[in-house]
């Protein structure tokens, strides 16, 4: 097992190089550059201001220097767009934030997908399983950009129970991962009861009812163990994007996360940050896939590390 | 036309010239879709929007239309669904930007499905060293954070494709275009994502047809590798590519929301159903219709379609990953 994980980091080593290669240059090639909004600035001071932040250089050398300080020195370098700030401080200010709503929703996720989706299962084609079934097609086709501010027009406008928008006190927690957390919930429903169904079917869980297993055990210990393997193969891109999707729920909300830090650097075209929050944002999607690859291997006896 | 299902005996006075004509897969598939109930009733009320998003345009007021002395009102007889700030008919918006969501998906759908049928076809005709370096591009491409790439590149590629329209208009004379740079981007950016599911879904199926005797026939009759791959192996796998088509629809009409919704998609004065959303978003504390009628609208359609698709998958046996 850990010569496998050994050679799946190795592995991405290169695929992150291209990542930020490509990134780099495809940003530099577009018109327009960090400081053609601001106001009317003379030649000369853009010059200065392109000497400060080594724009001036030839690209290939701006390109070999960023990468130098990445590598040798974990340095994303200075913000275009704020002043003083370094991409790192920006980081570690605003990542807390969307790892915090992120893990909020994906445990809601997890919670209500999995009770509906097991429940569907067991109580196959009653009422029981067309509700949870039906909650979550419903999920499905709600997007979070509609499901949101339906439940800000709900709760916090019409009933007043919560802030419309913010992140200050916990329960302004509850809205925002609520809904992030609501979409996935739907997909691992749905995955939980197709799996649920496809194993409690097999010849294991005959035998284990033969050996006067209780029924709970059965679904608990058995069943879900095998179940639960297309949800786990999900988690990988559910996370992926739970960590994209917070780009929505943070515009909506106006949480001071990473996700609007993201788009907003963007359009502001602040070169560094956009960078900084690409590998990030990559680097954790391929620790998490591969995270999920040695979790299906461990539920799964059938599969090996290759 | 009678729907025999398979278990019904042949009567008496059905004659030995009947009895022969068999039935296709495909007529089969479409009596085993007709049984399911939410299939069809996503399929007609697809059908009902898609012609009401064609034709509605053509007998309301034009999108528009303003009326800055109306501005917002609640829905009402004048105007059924309401109007917006700007005291234009939302029920025509809709129906507006039902075109612009309705072709976004349909033709990035496309897009997607040419460019991962090739790919997974060839990848599984060729097979070895060749399937093994294209699937390995694959296996890497979708460990990438794609929603963050398609951000960065309709920002980015914003200049460009306003060049790109302005072209449109000034040199090629292409009037009422406006914007049309902007799609042509959203559907590049679109397709490049959606397409690698769909190449992963051909390879394999490639791989069980190939081996097949009629494809050793078309080989002894020493047709070429791009006749036998486009002529006899995509044909004989056309069911799972329509069902995971279907699938895709929704996908890239909410990736499309998604972008519009962050104000990246498609751009005033054209609309969408992502950008009336969002509009919708921006306003619903004193005007709640801008924001219920159009979400209401798009999550129908893509009810509609993920119970089409479903049925389908179900229709045509098909075990197609469910994601």
């Amino acid at each position: 097992m850990l010569r496998f994980i050994a050679r799946r980091v190795l592995e991405t080593i290169p695929v992150l190089f291209i990542i930020v290669t490509a990134t780099f240059f495809m940003i530099r090639f577009v018109p327009g550059g960090p400081f053609t909004a601001e106001k009317a600035v003379t030649p000369e001071v853009m010059r200065n201001l392109e000497r400060a932040y080594h724009l001036d250089q030839p690209l290939w050398q701006q390109y070999a220097n960023y990468l130098g300080r990445v590598i040798f020195h974990g340095d994303l370098g200075p913000s275009f767009k704020y002043p003083n700030r370094t991409v790192n401080e920006i980081i570690a200010d605003k990542l807390p934030v969307s790892l915090e709503l992120g893990l909020l929703s994906l445990a809601i996720a997890l919670a209500v997908g999995l009770t509906l989706g097991v429940l569907a299962a067991v109580k196959r084609n009653t009422w029981i399983d067309y509700v949870c079934s039906s909650a979550a097609m419903i999920g499905i086709c709600v997007p979070t950009f509609v499901l949101g501010p339906l439940l800000v027009l709900t709760f916090a406008i019409h009933f007043g129970w919560f802030n419309a928008s913010g992140w200050y006190t916990p329960i302004d927690r509850v809205l925002p991962s609520l809904t992030l957390g609501c979409v996935y919930a739907a997909y691992v429903a749905r995955l939980t009861r197709g799996g649920m169904l496809e194993v409690l079917n097999q010849d294991y869980i005959r035998t284990a009812r033969a050996k006067g297993a209780s029924e709970t055990r059965v679904i608990f210990h058995h069943a879900l163990r095998g179940g639960l393997l297309p949800v786990v193969s999900f988690l990988g891109p559910a996370i992926a994007g739970i960590l994209t999707g917070s780009f929505v729920i943070e515009t909506i909300f106006q949480i001071p996360g990473l996700g609007r830090e993201f788009v907003n650097s963007a359009f502001n075209r602040d070169y560094t940050l956009v960078l900084g929050t690409v590998i990030l944002y990559a680097a954790l999607l391929i620790g998490l896939n591969l995270a999920v690859d040695v979790a299906q291997v461990w539920l799964n006896p059938k599969l090996k590390f290759e | 036309m009678p729907s025999l299902s398979p278990k019904v005996l042949p009567t008496a006075d059905v004659t030995p010239a009947q009895l022969e004509h068999g039935h296709s897969p495909w007529h089969d598939a479409w009596a085993r879709l007709r049984k399911n109930k939410l299939a069809v009733a996503g399929g007609i009320a697809l059908l009902a929007l898609t012609l009401l998003c064609i034709c509605g345009p053509w007998f309301s007021q034009t999108y528009q239309d303003q009326n800055l002395d109306l501005g917002a009102t609640p829905p009402g007889a004048a105007h059924w669904l309401g109007t917006d700030t700007l005291g234009r008919d939302l029920f025509a918006r809709i129906l507006y930007g039902g075109r612009i969501s309705l072709m976004v998906g349909l033709v990035a759908t496309f897009v997607a499905l040419t460019i991962g049928v090739t790919y997974g076809a060839i990848a599984g005709f060729l097979g070895g060293k060749t399937d093994r370096v294209m699937m390995r591009i694959v296996d890497i491409m979708y460990a990438l954070p794609f929603t963050i790439f398609v951000i960065l590149l309709m920002v980015f590629m914003k200049e460009p494709s306003e060049k790109l329209d302005a072209w449109l208009r000034n040199t090629v004379h292409l009037e009422g275009m406006q914007g049309a740079g902007n799609m042509v981007l959203l559907f590049a950016a679109i397709g490049a994502v959606e397409w690698l599911t769909m190449s992963r879904i051909v390879r394999g199926q490639v791989l069980s047809v190939k081996k097949m005797e009629f494809i050793e026939a078309a080989h002894s009759l020493g047709y070429g590798r791009r006749r036998i791959i486009f002529r006899h192996i995509i044909p004989n796998i056309l069911g799972p590519i329509i069902v995971y088509a279907t699938l895709t629809v929704p996908a890239v009409m909410l990736l499309e929301a998604f972008l519009s919704f962050l104000g990246l998609g498609v751009q005033p004065p054209m609309s969408s159903w992502g950008a009336l959303i969002k509009d919708g978003a921006e306003k619903m504390e004193e005007f709640w219709w801008l924001l219920v009628f159009p979400g209401s609208v798009f999550s129908l359609t893509l009810f509609s379609l993920n119970f089409l698709g479903d049925g389908l998958r179900d229709a045509l046996d098909v075990r197609a990953s469910k994601d």
